[in-house]
């Protein structure tokens, strides 16, 4: 566990000592880091990934969502050969309506992933916070929001998920519900992953709460807010990394899930699973490519995150070292 | 042994009461869904209805009543099996689920035995073979057989012998042979074919799982003394592996298998619309596409009491078996 130097400005270096830089690039993780290929080639998929899609606008050859930019005479186009009628060709093809598969596919990883990101953003600041009350405070507090977290432990998150969706779809106005999906999936994806962080930080704080650095912090009189948040969050973070990222590859999973059965993203704004949907229907004609290049992107997303997770998970398990 | 008898008694009911509180929560989620998300006046009511018409038809369904009493007769409803009427296909809930029931039960079956009877074999393959080639290339397989997604797994299944190689169906139950009112494929050839893929699809992840027990428990108790001495005294390797230690590491096992099987029923729900398998999981995902309210809550309910009293059970049957958790119970 770190100390209290994270609440120490570390502006104060002295020029000869090495560089922050040189300090982050020497420290123990970053050492695992540089030793595992695996976690290298994850790290490094995923970044590409995720570039790929924060810049989906500047390098898909179009936007396939606007119909200008579309020709129905482009329409299945296999990869990398020319179109038949109108001499074209495509890296990864074109699906039934002539949108290129590969733009499809940046503009579907950007739902995913912004879809992944919301969602664990919101079940970890749920659940951090929900587990640092029921460890600090105990109580009824303690029981009442651990109570919940095995009442909803009961059932599979996927389940949840699909259930906080239906509910969510029966509140909004049928004319909204396209604009406001993206949105309700994240609520639900979120919503049912909050558990896990709730627990291993209720845990942790139960841990250090007890000792000294707390107990000073009582004594000078820091109200209880400030200690949960400013002294026992930084130390019990560690463990809260690798649940974010191991929920990371679930709610990517979950998201494509969801769209896939059709309770997800809507066809307008397609992501990953949507378009294995959409792709699903074309297999029994010949048309392969507009199923297999989104499926190989989503299972390359999905594999990468999962083995950073692994590794974090052991990097930072202070018994593994 | 008397206060022992007694902590057991009181742990007991302490956990029925919590199972009881648990279904009674599901059941005001349920309840909240009728009430609240759409109204079912405009659902049963057409057009042309007047005031009076709505107020009659308030009084008769008892929409006026407070919401606990409400409540209450709700749950008087649900307990005798009536969950009202589909708002899309227009008939009672209940009867739908019951017709749809076997096919989902037929399915759940075949993928649980099959996760079952693979994932012990392999998972004790692996163990005794542990730096063998082919364990190890099974160990990296199931690695990456986690990683897959459900309904990527039944795909590829469909292109591969549905596409390609045109052995198996892609789609649907076959024929099926109605005896009373369960309708089963098994005395079909093509109902038993059609079990196939569907089946591989929704027992795999459980089979992957029950494996990696196996193997790291049988690695555990492979480890200790009474199974050195069984082959010291010279027992033949097999009956060792399967006499010996594969038996010791069962306890575990059919916990989890238990506990899996709620999993099995909840994940049957992805594999049915892979396969357009007309059971109650293609059944509840139309209901969330459509938003049929007394769909949804009918299926929630079911599921949480097959949910709860898994684990009831479960956790009861630990108590049982294991002496160290009576002594160890704290109030």
């Amino acid at each position: 566990m770190t100390d209290m130097d994270t609440q120490i400005p570390q502006t104060d270096a002295v020029p000869a000592a090495p560089s922050r830089l040189q300090r982050a690039w020497d420290s123990d993780f970053l050492y695992a880091f540089r030793r595992s290929p695996v976690a290298m080639v994850a790290m490094l998929t995923v970044t590409l990934m995720v570039l790929a899609a924060l810049l989906s606008p500047l390098i898909a050859p179009h936007n396939p969502f606007d119909p200008a930019t579309l020709n129905l005479m482009n329409g299945f186009t296999p990869p990398m050969t020319e179109n038949q009628f109108t001499g074209q060709s495509f890296f990864l093809g074109t699906d039934d309506q002539g949108r290129d598969v590969f733009s499809t596919i940046l503009y579907g990883l950007r739902i995913s992933l912004f879809v992944g990101f919301a969602a664990v953003l919101l079940a970890m600041v749920l659940g951090v916070t929900l587990g640092l009350l029921a460890g600090y405070l105990g109580g009824w507090t303690e029981t009442v929001i651990m109570r919940a977290a095995d009442v909803q432990l009961t059932f599979p998150a996927i389940l949840v998920a699909m259930l906080i969706f239906g509910i969510a779809k029966g509140i909004t106005p049928p004319e909204y519900r396209n604009e406001v999906a993206i949105w309700v999936l994240i609520l639900a994806i979120g919503l049912s992953d909050w558990v896990q962080f709730a627990r291993v930080v209720r845990g942790a704080t139960l841990v250090e709460k007890n000792r000294e650095y707390v107990q000073a912090a009582k004594l000078i009189g820091r109200r209880p807010g400030a200690i949960m948040l400013r002294h026992i969050l930084p130390n019990v973070l560690n463990p809260v990394l690798v649940i974010a990222t191991i929920s990371l590859a679930l709610a990517i999973i979950a998201e494509a899930t969801l769209s896939f059965l059709g309770v997800g993203a809507p066809p307008t704004q397609p992501s990953l699973g949507t378009l294995i949907r959409i792709g699903q229907g074309f297999l029994f004609s010949g048309e392969w490519w507009i199923l297999l290049f989104p499926a190989l992107t989503l299972l390359t997303l999905a594999l990468s995150v999962n083995l950073l997770g692994d590794w974090l998970r052991d990097a930072l398990n202070p018994r593994l070292k | 042994m008397l206060n022992g008898g007694h902590r057991m008694l009181a742990y007991i009911i302490r956990r029925v009461l919590q199972s009881v509180l648990v279904l009674l929560i599901v059941g005001l989620v349920a309840f909240s869904m009728f009430s609240f998300i759409g109204d079912p006046i405009d659902n049963m009511l057409g057009q042309e209805r007047t005031q009076a018409d709505v107020e009659r038809l308030r009084e008769r369904l008892g929409l006026n009543q407070p919401f606990p009493v409400q409540y209450l007769k709700f749950l008087g409803e649900a307990l005798q099996g009536n969950f009202g009427m589909s708002y899309r296909q227009g008939r009672p809930v209940s009867e739908i689920l019951i017709e749809r029931a076997p096919a989902t039960l037929e399915l759940a079956f075949m993928s649980g035995l099959m996760a079952l009877a693979g994932g012990i074999g392999l998972g004790v393959f692996t163990a005794i073979r542990r730096n063998g080639v082919s364990a190890n290339i099974i160990m990296s397989a199931s690695l990456i057989g986690v990683s897959l997604p459900t309904f990527l797994i039944g795909i590829l299944l469909i292109y591969l012998f549905a596409v390609e190689l045109k052995w198996l169906p892609s789609f649907g139950r076959g024929e099926v042979v109605a005896i009373g009112g369960w309708t089963t494929g098994f005395l079909t050839e093509s109902g038993r074919k059609a079990l196939i893929l569907p089946s591989i699809t929704l027992g795999l992840y459980q089979m992957t799982l029950i494996m990696r027990l196996v193997r790291t428990e049988m690695l555990e108790v492979l480890r200790q003394d009474y199974i050195r001495f069984a082959r010291a005294r010279g027992l033949r390797e097999k009956s060792v592996n399967f006499r010996h230690a594969l038996k010791n590491t069962m306890v575990p096992v059919i916990t989890v298998t238990g506990l899996q099987l709620g999993s099995i029923i909840a994940f049957a729900i992805i594999t049915e619309t892979v396969f357009q398998w007309p059971g109650v999981g293609l059944l509840f995902i139309n209901a969330v596409q459509f938003v049929d309210i007394p769909v949804m809550a009918a299926y929630l309910m079911l599921i949480s009491v097959m949910f709860v009293g898994i684990n009831l059970i479960v956790d009861l049957l630990y108590f049982a078996i294991d002496p160290r958790l009576r002594l160890d119970q704290k109030g």
